[in-house]
């Protein structure tokens, strides 16, 4: 009976030759929600305070913050932190909706990380392009 | 025999929960914040902290703060978890997420309550 046999550790193949495993999509948007989430906590959080901190200090502060805001290289990063907040954001609300049950079929459960990543990216350049 | 490790953690139904509540949270707050820049046709320093200077938008932001450092806390857990595996380092880098995440609730309340419109 499986209940009372000595558990055997079983050696179980491994297979991890990384060049050749293909993650599928719903994968690579699980990955980057991790990542978009590190990203923020170690460099977004950080920024957003001194951000809204100089926003908040002066008039000239404000001003100072828009000019250094204006740089190419700046608005690079913060078309980088606005992906990285709305790919977050989109890739959480999935998984509230998969908490309900909503979508937790294998076929909606893959078509909505397609949702997921076109949705992100369009949103990120609609507000790029707003921000150049 | 007890088998549970220091780990850092415990075994976090609430953590769970409160990772999807401070999100909710966030969210919510993130569309009012959208809302008000989209009703006003965009933002000026005299709205900024006209709007900050109010009692319940201040509040607000305080608790996305808190909601954000929280949900930031049970995320980068599970990071640490999945990839450090000892855990002499894994409780130094956790421990020193919370520490962080501590001093920016403080560099919260002194931006917050430093508004004087």
């Amino acid at each position: 009976m499986a209940g009372t046999e000595p558990r055997v550790a079983r050696r179980r193949p491994v297979y991890l030759d990384l060049p050749r495993i293909r993650l599928p999509l719903p994968g690579i948007v699980s990955f980057l929600h991790r990542v978009s989430g590190a990203l923020m906590f170690l460099f977004g959080i950080p920024l957003l305070l001194a951000g809204v901190g100089a926003s908040l200090a002066s008039p000239e502060s404000y001003a100072s913050l828009r000019d250094a805001l204006a740089h190419p290289l700046a608005k690079l990063v913060l078309v980088g932190f606005v992906w990285a907040y709305v790919h977050h954001f989109f890739a959480g609300i999935r998984h509230l909706l998969l908490d309900l049950h909503v979508g937790v079929d294998l076929a909606p459960a893959r078509r909505s990380t397609v949702v997921v990543a076109v949705l992100s990216v369009a949103l990120t350049l609609i507000i790029g392009v707003r921000l150049w | 025999m007890i088998r549970r490790q220091a780990v850092g953690a415990h075994y976090g139904l609430r953590d769970w929960l409160l990772q999807r509540l401070t999100a909710i949270v966030m969210a919510v707050y993130t569309l009012m914040l959208l809302g008000v820049a989209l009703w006003h046709g965009g933002i000026d320093h005299a709205l900024w902290t006209r709007l900050f200077g109010g009692g319940a938008f201040r509040l607000a932001s305080f608790l996305f703060m808190v909601a954000l450092a929280y949900h930031a806390w049970v995320g980068m857990r599970n990071i640490f978890m999945d990839y450090v595996k000892p855990v002499a380092v894994r409780l130094t880098l956790q421990s020193l997420t919370v520490a962080v995440l501590i001093a920016y609730l403080g560099w919260t309340i002194q931006i917050l309550w430093g508004v004087h419109p």
